[in-house]
């Protein structure tokens, strides 16, 4: 459903440019989830909204290939590509209070949506959009339609973003850590309900997160990325139970429910390198407990020994 | 809503009395005697004594601003010292030939104000943006008298297409909007939009390029809306803090500009305002300042309402 192929990004509107994505290989087969697991800055987020085109064009170079359901992404004229947004490919954003318009209500931002997409009346569209409220299991939905984004609780405001994000029956749904705002009762109710609208819908799913618990609640394959590129892939029993790469490795020694009570928490030393200014090899070699001189000269392939399960790093 | 507007209409009040207060101080704080202007110099100490009653300034000052405030109340704001025919009747003309030149000179400011500041903003860092810019910033930075000026040399003096001074062929008696009436408006109006229209171009350049970094239009464009989509919800989000400034300019433009008046004798209440302190006219003098003064409070409460009605998240709180 989804392929992407070399995917570079490449912010060139500060006085140097950043490289926030350095070829990356995606494949998500229809109907499965995938989470892209990383920290701040590792290129997740970057690399969920090429597939939307949403970053702004003048400041920002895009290489690689991208399709959705066939088509090709970065091909595609103003006019096409505003069809298959919101249509074919919508997206969750982190933080609903954000990513919903202050002044206009929540019910005309969906019923916007849907008359964008499908040109059918106000009245047919509110019908839509309170059904998908009563779906995504907002408590007196007809009233919460007239309501702003300010009147709702966060973890309602998530699911109007939901609902939002499935009023046209898209194929592919994008989470962009839809959780992180969220205080933790309310993530997850917010996890079960994206899990299960998935599976009755068969959506097929780019869920991006940094908490590793989340993407074993949501995921059927987890993409580890690490300073733009992807540093191992998998399925969740695989990556989990048998992390190949050295920061995968790490990250899941970080977990604090690992910790022992009243030791310090574990932690990955140094911090991630600069993307303006990446270096010639392993990108993580700088922190690497187990670095080699080969390290230093070239970037690992994602080659795997067991399957599917893939890794980018010499030592595997 | 109507609750609203009652409350804050209330709340208006002790602001109005406030300011009425403000304006019979002033005048007497200030330095001089109102009586010297009407007086010849050799005037006798009995006839000065007499005057003085006449006029009552031989009364405690509070009870020369309760009845002030008393007469003004019933529309009754005493005769001009210097002319005297009431101040009433003086003002009523001023405000309406100060009205009429407002109307017009806000009409250009906001229009081009909105459309250069709303162009610069949504093609930020543009050629068109820096043309834009400047021109609004020129708008705010020249002086206005200044620029009157030489607007007259060039349109009247040299190219001899607009009268240069005066309200209209014949006076403030005959107003009829025809091209005879609106050539004397003309100059006078560009020269009292240019300040508004810079800083409406300013705020609203700020304010749309703030409001397009949000991340709520990035949401907008990925539900699949284009351009004109969008910008219908910049407009909305823009509304609010647009209208609260250009009320607050509207205000500025009502109270008439002593200056552009002055430049080009336009009889309203800003070149009376002149008049009547050059002349120590001491009612006319504390009737228009007042009168300037409710008007800001007015403008304020209708920007106010206006503002709350608009924005969702205020009318609410």
């Amino acid at each position: 459903m989804i392929e992407i192929e070399k995917l570079e990004v490449t912010f060139t509107g500060g006085r140097k440019p950043v490289r926030a994505v350095n070829g990356v290989d995606l494949s998500v087969p229809q109907g499965s989830v995938l989470a892209l697991l990383g920290e701040s800055g590792s290129g997740k987020s970057v690399t969920l909204r090429s597939l939307l085109r949403l970053h702004p064009e003048k400041r920002t170079r895009i290489g690689g290939s991208i399709r959705v359901g066939g088509q090709d992404v970065m091909a595609l004229n103003r006019r096409q590509l505003a069809d298959l947004r919101g249509r074919v490919v919508s997206m969750v954003f982190q933080e609903p209070m954000l990513a919903l318009d202050p002044v206009y209500t929540v019910g005309r931002q969906i019923t916007e949506a849907i008359r964008k997409h499908e040109g059918i009346s106000e009245a047919a569209a509110r019908a839509r959009a309170l059904a998908l409220f009563e779906r995504v299991r907002i408590p007196s939905p007809e009233r919460r339609l007239d309501a702003y984004p300010h009147e709702m609780s966060g973890g309602m405001r998530q699911r109007a973003m939901i609902a939002l994000a499935l009023s046209c029956n898209p194929k592919v749904l994008l989470a962009d850590e839809p959780t992180t705002a969220l205080d933790a009762t309310v993530q997850i109710q917010i996890l079960l309900l994206l899990r299960e609208l998935q599976r009755e819908l068969g959506l097929t799913v780019i869920f991006v997160t940094h908490d590793i618990g989340v993407a074993v609640e949501v995921a059927d394959r987890i993409a580890v990325m690490y300073a733009g590129r992807i540093v191992e892939q998998g399925s969740v029993p695989d990556v989990i139970g048998n992390p190949l790469h050295p920061y995968t490795r790490g990250l899941l020694a970080a977990r604090v429910d690992e910790a022992v009570p009243g030791s310090r928490l574990v932690t990955i030393p140094g911090s991630p390198p600069d993307l303006a200014d990446l270096p010639k090899g392993c990108a993580f070699a700088a922190r690497c407990a187990q670095v080699h001189a080969a390290c230093q000269d070239q970037v690992p392939a994602l080659a795997g020994r067991l399957g599917d399960h893939r890794a980018a790093c010499l030592l595997t | 809503m109507l609750i609203y507007a009652v409350k804050r209409l209330v709340y208006m009040l002790p602001v109005a009395v406030g300011v009425s207060i403000v304006c019979f101080l002033l005048v007497h704080i200030a330095p001089g005697d109102p009586l010297t202007a009407v007086l010849p110099s050799d005037a006798s100490a009995e006839l000065q004594a007499q005057m003085r009653a006449v006029y009552g300034f031989d009364r405690p000052l509070p009870v020369q601003y309760g009845l002030w405030a008393w007469r003004v109340l019933h529309g009754d704001f005493g005769a001009s010292i210097a002319t005297g025919r009431p101040v009433a009747t003086e003002l009523a003309n001023a405000v309406v030939n100060s009205l009429i030149l407002a109307a017009v000179a806000t009409c250009i400011g906001f229009f081009f104000g909105t459309l250069f500041g709303v162009v610069a903003g949504y093609f930020r860092g543009s050629l068109i943006d820096r043309l834009c810019s400047t021109l609004s910033v020129l708008g705010v930075s020249v002086p206005h008298y200044w620029l009157g000026m030489v607007l007259v040399i060039v349109f009247s003096v040299e190219l001899g297409w607009l009268p240069a001074t005066g309200g209209g062929p014949g006076g403030s008696a005959g107003r009829s909007f025809d091209w005879a009436y609106l050539q004397y408006l003309l100059l006078p109006a560009i020269t009292m939009s240019v300040i508004p229209m810079g800083i409406v171009a300013r705020t609203l350049r700020a304010l749309v390029g703030d409001i397009l970094n949000q991340e709520f239009i990035n949401a907008l464009g990925a539900k699949g809306l284009e351009h004109r989509g969008i910008f219908r919800h910049v407009v909305k989000n823009a509304a609010p803090t647009a209208f609260a400034v250009m009320g607050l300019q509207l205000g500025y433009l009502l109270g008439g500009s002593i200056l552009i008046e002055t430049v080009f004798a336009w009889p309203g209440t800003g070149f009376l305002l002149n008049a009547a302190i050059f002349q120590r006219d001491l009612p006319l003098l504390q009737g228009t300042i007042l009168v300037l003064a409710l008007f800001f409070v007015g403008v304020n409460l209708v920007v106010d309402i206006v503002q709350t009605s608009v924005d969702p998240r205020m009318q609410r709180a």
